[in-house]
């Protein structure tokens, strides 16, 4: 059951990753790229990770792909790619040493160092029952490596701000969001056109940081 | 038993033996309960929605199919099933015969780990059946509720890709919208629901509706404020009015599913329905006390929690409905200063107001002297945090004002 279920993730897990690779468009792409991670969960819960699978999920595929594709769509890359170009020379060949030779050491550790793949939980690092992991997980991060998750959290925060100082390269000064004009005005309204596009755009963005 | 069926059934009284054919049995009509009773309660919800909005918009609303109209979703089902399957000619077509699946799969999903009934207040929230003992859910995964998170961000997908997969416009515009304002919410709802988790001490589901068996409810420490965090926060992840500014006709044309037509478009309108009826019950079990209530009769004493469980879902359905029948739609710079600086900075606070005095439950702190500090502590970041934004808006209103001077001589 275990070995089943582990190659049949494996297989998931691969296809995604070829499909990252072999695919056009980047939309695609990043569609195989959800597809690994979800492999990538199930073999979490194989390991009675149940928590470290959820968060996978909510992270990964939920959050960080779906900034893949945001920047995707609204930078206007979302066409074919021509695979014949070669941006950086020398890039294919290096990329292939370096492939090859990540995974004859992987392969090596599993079928020499293990008796190649069975799906059991590891025996090294014992996580608990899965409906334990989330306390044990929890008291290890809030106890033995605080100073780690606060300057981690430090570090994301520091990341936050620059990205908001670094977006905000506003030509003169802010425009406040238009003042809607009463019938009884006078003044020609056109004058806001301007500003309200821009300050719409504007709290998209910081929506989306 | 298998460490697999610990890791994704779990605590369920009825897997922990050997598993036979009759318990495969039990599960698998759980399954078909839960998907069928989940599909009923949509046909009939739709028309209900329909019906009530007429009524307080002083109109009859369906009244042609059957008795009060009310197969009027069935008899649209089969219209929209009968008509033309329209693919734009700029689509990318694999996406967008994906998008509507990816949609409704995680609607289906979330509705599996809902206890719908089991006496919590006398028993241990088992029902027996056939001589087995057994929860009233389909599954109780250990990470419960993050199971429901980890849908509800995947459900983002199906709204963003049907609309960049239509190869148009508005479509575009509507994903674009939808998934910001999915994601953003999505952070207030998580919060909302850590403060259930800091209270309870768990994630499971039915753990979580047994610790609120304590005749409160745990009313004090959740149902205020992460309650209130939640369901604003949840509407809006439903795109439910006045948050549907994913699919502002006026501006719009539909949204995201503008250019979807027939069966494709029916999965769209039955999975956003069906969104409705899950984060009720969700709403219920985090909040309300899922399937608790008074037992009144001993005979078949199973169907009460069920029933009290129903009646609280309908009475999340009525409010929803009503929302819908009264609140204008808000504009999209309202809808993310509400997300980002009313609900989370608030669902936050409360978080770590709440996890201080669990720590000072655990320390035998005195109680009112943690909470008097936490609250001070925290009116003082709220007044920073109000004083530095209006600071920043008084700034850029002289700089504006001083411009707009300028220009005039």
């Amino acid at each position: 059951m275990e070995a089943f279920v582990f190659f049949a993730s494996a297989a998931i897990v691969l296809t995604g990753a070829v499909g990252v690779l072999t695919s056009r468009n980047p939309v695609h792409a990043a569609l195989f790229l959800v597809q690994t991670l979800f492999g990538v969960a199930v073999l979490f819960v194989l390991q009675d990770a149940t928590f470290l699978a959820a968060v996978q999920v909510i992270v990964y595929a939920g959050a960080v792909v779906i900034l893949f594709l945001f920047v995707i769509m609204l930078l206007g890359v979302d066409r074919a790619e021509n695979l014949g170009v070669e941006p950086i020379v020398g890039q294919r060949p290096l990329a292939a040493v370096i492939g090859a030779s990540l995974m004859g050491m992987l392969l090596t550790l599993l079928l020499v160092a293990t008796d190649g793949p069975t799906g059991a939980p590891g025996r090294t690092a014992p996580l608990g029952d899965a409906g334990d992991n989330t306390r044990r997980l929890g008291e290890a991060l809030f106890t033995g490596h605080v100073f780690a998750v606060e300057l981690t959290a430090l570090l994301l925060t520091v990341a936050v701000v620059g990205a908001v100082v670094l977006a905000r390269t506003v030509k003169g000064p802010m425009q406040p969001l238009p003042v809607v004009v009463v019938a009884t005005s006078t003044e020609p309204a056109d004058a806001d056109a301007g500003p309200d596009t821009a300050a719409d755009e504007e709290s998209e963005e910081a929506g989306d940081a | 038993m298998s460490a697999l069926d610990t890791a994704v059934l779990a605590l369920d009284p009825l897997l922990s033996g050997d598993l036979d054919l009759g318990i495969v049995g039990i599960v698998v009509l759980k399954v078909v309960v839960a998907f069928t009773l989940l599909l009923v309660s949509v046909m009939l919800m739709i028309w209900f929605e329909r019906k009530l909005v007429a009524d307080m918009h002083n109109r009859i609303g369906p009244a042609v199919a059957g008795p009060f109209g009310i197969l009027q979703t069935l008899a649209d089902g089969i219209k929209l099933f009968f008509k033309e399957d329209l693919i734009p000619d700029r689509a990318d077509r694999v996406v967008f015969k994906l998008a509507p699946y990816l949609s409704l799969v995680p609607a289906f999903l979330v509705f599996a780990i809902v206890p719908i009934g089991g006496d919590f207040s006398s028993g241990d929230g088992t029902v027996t059946w056939f001589g087995e003992r057994t929860y009233l859910q389909v599954a109780d995964p250990p990470v419960g509720v993050l199971f429901f998170l980890a849908l509800s961000s995947i459900a983002v997908y199906g709204v963003m890709l049907a609309g960049w997969s239509s190869g148009s416009k508005y479509p575009l515009l509507g994903s674009v919208r939808a998934s910001a304002q999915m994601i953003s919410y999505e952070a207030a709802l998580g919060l909302a629901i850590a403060a259930v988790f800091l209270t309870s001490g768990s994630l499971s589901t039915h753990d979580i509706v047994a610790s609120q068996v304590n005749g409160s409810w745990n009313v004090l420490a959740t149902g205020v404020v992460p309650f209130i965090v939640f369901l604003v926060a949840g509407t809006a992840e439903l795109n439910r009015p006045p948050f549907d500014l994913v699919e502002a006709e006026q501006e719009l044309v539909g949204g995201f599913h503008t250019e979807y037509s027939s069966l494709r478009f029916a999965l769209f309108f039955l999975a956003e329905f069906m969104n409705v009826i899950t984060m009720s019950a969700i709403a219920v079990t985090l909040f309300l006390g899922g399937p608790a209530g008074p037992i009144l009769t001993d005979t078949l004493g199973w169907v009460w929690p069920v029933f009290w469980f129903s009646l609280k879902v309908f009475a999340f359905l009525f409010c929803f409905v009503w929302l819908r029948a009264t609140l204008p739609r808000l504009r999209y710079d309202q809808l993310m200063d509400l997300g980002w600086k009313v609900l989370i900075p608030v669902a936050l606070g409360w978080f770590l107001l709440i996890g201080a005095m669990n720590v000072a439950g655990d320390r035998g702190w005195p109680l009112v002297p943690v909470v008097m500090v936490g609250m001070a502590v925290m009116a003082g970041g709220a007044a920073l945090l109000i004083g530095a934004v209006s600071k920043a808006r008084a700034e850029r209103l002289a700089d504006l004002d001083g411009e707009r001077e300028g220009e005039s001589v």
